[in-house]
């Protein structure tokens, strides 16, 4: 099989890890090679973070370059957008649609695009927009908004739910197994 | 059973598994769970050292006992260690010894690309180079061999993508290697002029041995095209080697260096030959392709390449004149999401108080450096470890101007370097300001524990640096302690020290936010008829405040309710709920 890529980008302290944990962990399980590439550090305190899941028969580079991704998943709005160019033709982006000001336009240093993602699919972009945080916090929390994403990501994906809720069993604590299960099943059902 | 691992996970599994008994390290991206990863492992003592030249001494007196050991750092923290690495090369080892350094192509975290296989060369050390997790921990285990048959210490370099990047790993079990017998030796260990004088020599015939065996070592091996094609060869390593693989799968014809210092001669040669046409592809400088050069070999590799920032499968596609992927982007302009200080992070109101007072800030390197972004833009300089100390020392013997100019240094970063240059501004008396930004822990790297902190690496309570009594013990009068979260406290005790007619510190001390032992109050709110829409609070670069329809508003998902914004507001409009 060829690999297969999907990126996950978002705002630093937003739980983009345990998204790719959980990736990383399914994709293992059924059997591909796999490669999880992060960046830790200066980035996560608020600044633009990107994670690349590789997986296929054999992954050779640990990242993913412009026109490659086959899903971005994206925890915020603007962050779609400004790694739309890693999304390979005939791709998809997963978005939440909240959106989070970077610092410059919090200063008014210039402003936020809020019509972007309308843009972008008139360029015929396919993108995914749901309420992500809404749902997590119907599911209980507001930090669940990774595994609400990771419930819309499934619908495209061959794999069946139980090993997607047998993963999240396998990567979350105990005592918020419950939450994200359900945090899982409205990403999943979102409209 | 194969495991996804960080390839600083790998690292601490084959330190673990060749028998490693002890690690020490300092923090630094993209290093530091290296560290953090072996010390889960009970079996080796592992500690975060001051800094990375202590962790490489502390490593090379376990080997002197007899012990395999290790130590650990980024890139930078090697010009830290390299005094002792450079007269390590000279001793060698008695228990195996490995120096595990990160490199940071594209500065993702780092003050500078510098090539850490420049080091290796200088000094006279072998280095590996892996290419993936399981490599990561292959190499760290052959590290140890190589450092025992050739009595040296070995480097490892990794860098970021491999440092950070998730692979599958078959596992092992822990080897039992014995404590080598300590005997003393002089000749080998004093490093004294009239004994160094002869182990330079044995330095120098080791590289040749070295060089003998890169020439058919396992590390390094030959791919030659599926195809049959032989048109185009390929040398590379790490990274690199994944990029090519990416591109031409089985048809590429590789050198594939696992051992980076020294490189091969005769192996290099009949690649070349191989093959019509020979291409180095290799991140930051050209030591592959300046090898090639000097035994005569006509090769194409930074004529095209880059040699600054990090590479990817299209650079190379591109610069190899292949065609790289489609690709769409937005028509409006992104903003940049720089990274900014956290809400309620304790350096903010330091720093505005610094900014209103108009203060030159002598600045070091940490989450505080962040001080310098917009809108506080509060920081004149930051160039390594320790350099605010040291350097406001001199920037202060130059002229007038000490009671403008302060130097900042995070709790870490004084431990690492910074105490020495504060010795300096005591003993050579330049009347410095000095501040302490004490959070308690070493935040930057993602929350390593320190000396000053009070717990060692396994969070276990350790002896605790007092800071005021160091600085009082040094010889500095003037120690004070602020809340950074009282403006007022902190305008007083800044205005005051710099006036003083002699060297003071202020220790500005409040722990990270972040830390999970941090209790946080209510976020705050905006009484939107009383605010006035001045703006005063946005002064402050906090992530939770901006303004909508003129008026201030606070996220209330972001604030931890510290409070500065409601000491600045004129108007009484922020407030607790
Ligand atoms: C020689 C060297 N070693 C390590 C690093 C990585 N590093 C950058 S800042 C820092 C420490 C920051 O901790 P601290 O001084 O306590 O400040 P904080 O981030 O907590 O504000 C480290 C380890 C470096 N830049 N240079």
């Amino acid at each position: 099989m060829e690999t297969k890529n999907i990126m996950i980008v978002g705002v630093g302290g937003q739980g983009s890890l345990l998204a790719s944990k959980l990736l990383g962990h399914l994709l293992c399980q059924e059997g591909y090679d796999v490669k999880v590439s992060e960046v830790h550090g200066m980035s996560q305190r608020g600044g633009s973070v990107v994670t690349y899941v590789r997986y296929g028969d054999k992954v050779y580079s640990p990242i993913i370059d412009k026109g490659e991704a086959d899903y971005i998943i994206s925890f915020e709005k603007l962050e779609a957008a400004r790694w739309v160019s890693c999304l390979r033709e005939g791709g998809r982006i997963i978005t939440n649609i909240r959106e989070t000001d970077p610092m410059p336009v919090i200063t008014g240093a210039t402003e936020y695009p809020h019509e972007v993602l309308n843009s972008l699919e008139g360029k015929g972009v396919s993108i995914d927009q749901l309420d992500a945080l809404a749902l997590a916090e119907e599911a209980g929390s507001q930090k669940a908004v990774n595994i609400v994403l990771m419930g819309r990501l499934s619908k495209y994906f061959d794999i069946p739910t139980e090993k997607w809720t047998a993963a999240i069993e396998e990567c979350v604590k105990p005592k918020f197994v419950e939450l994200n299960k359900k945090a899982f099943e409205l990403g999943r059902n979102s409209k | 059973m194969k495991k996804l691992m960080l390839g600083n996970e790998a690292v601490a599994r084959g330190l673990y598994e060749a028998g490693c008994r002890l690690v020490s390290g300092y923090p630094g991206t993209p290093s530091t769970e290296i560290t953090e990863a072996a010390a889960l492992y009970p079996e080796m003592y592992c500690e975060w050292a001051p800094n990375e030249k202590v962790a490489l001494e502390c490593a090379f007196g376990a080997s002197l006992k007899g012990a395999r050991a290790a130590c650990t750092m980024k890139h930078v923290g090697l010009n830290v260690a390299a005094d002792p690495l450079y007269t390590l090369s000279y001793t060698g080892v008695n228990g195996g010894l490995v120096v595990c350094v990160a490199d940071d192509p594209g500065m993702h975290s780092s003050q500078n690309e510098q090539d850490s296989r420049h080091h290796a060369i200088a000094s006279k050390v072998p280095m590996l180079e892996p290419a993936d997790s399981a490599e990561s921990r292959e190499f760290t285990m052959a590290a140890f061999e190589l450092s025992e048959k050739f009595d040296t210490p070995v480097l490892l370099r990794m860098c970021t993508r491999i440092s950070h990047s998730q692979s599958l790993v078959e596992v092992g079990e822990r080897a039992d290697v014995p404590l080598k017998e300590y005997v003393k030796n002089p000749q080998k260990y004093i490093m004294a002029p009239a004994n160094a004088i002869r182990r330079h020599p044995v330095v120098e015939e080791r590289m040749e041995a070295l060089t003998e065996y890169a020439e058919d070592c396992p590390l390094n091996r030959v791919e030659y095209a599926a195809d049959g094609n032989r048109e185009l060869g390929i040398i590379c390593s790490g990274t690199c080697y994944q990029y090519v693989k990416e591109i031409f799968g089985d048809n590429a014809n590789v050198l594939k260096l696992g051992l980076v210092n020294p490189l091969p001669v005769k192996l290099i040669i009949d690649f070349a030959f191989s093959v019509n046409r020979v291409v180095v592809i290799e991140e930051l400088d050209p030591v592959i392709e300046n090898h090639c050069r000097s035994m005569g070999l006509d090769v194409e590799g930074k004529d095209k390449f880059p040699i600054v920032g990090e590479f990817s499968q299209n650079l190379i596609r591109r610069v190899l004149g292949m065609e790289v992927p489609e690709s769409t982007s937005a028509d409006e302009q992104i903003p940049v999401r720089p990274p900014v200080m956290c809400a309620g992070c304790p350096h903010r109101g330091l720093f505005y108080t610094l900014a209103k007072n108009k203060v030159t800030v002598i600045g070091d390197i940490g989450c505080y450096t962040l001080g310098s972004a917009q809108p506080l833009n509060a920081v004149d300089s930051v160039l390594c470890m320790g350099a605010s100390v040291a350097g406001i020392h001199g920037f202060n013997k130059i002229g007038e101007g000490q009671n403008k100019t302060v130097a900042v240094i995070g709790d870490s970063t004084f431990m690492h370097s910074g105490m020495t240059g504060l010795v300096n501004i005591s003993y050579n008396d330049s009347k410095s300001t000095v501040i302490i930004l004490d959070n308690s822990i070493t935040g930057m790297t993602g929350h390593q524990q320190n000396p000053t902190t009070g717990y060692n690496i396994h969070g276990d309570p350790a002896t605790k640096v007092d800071l005021e009594a160091f600085c009082r013990a040094i010889g500095i009068n003037r120690v004070r302690v602020v809340d950074p979260y009282d403006l007022d406290a902190c305008d007083k005790a800044i205005k005051e020290e710099l006036a003083a007619d002699e060297a003071s510190v202020i220790i500005s001390r409040r722990p990270c936010v972040l830390l999970k032992s941090v209790k946080t109050k209510a976020p705050l709110t905006v009484d939107t008829d009383a605010c006035r829409g001045c703006k005063k609070c946005m002064k402050l670069g906090c992530p939770a405040i901006h303004m909508e329809n003129g008026k201030a508003v606070i996220d209330a998902t972001l604030c931890v309710g510290c409070g500065v914004c409601e000491q600045l507001c004129a108007f009484g409009a922020i407030r607790e709920n």
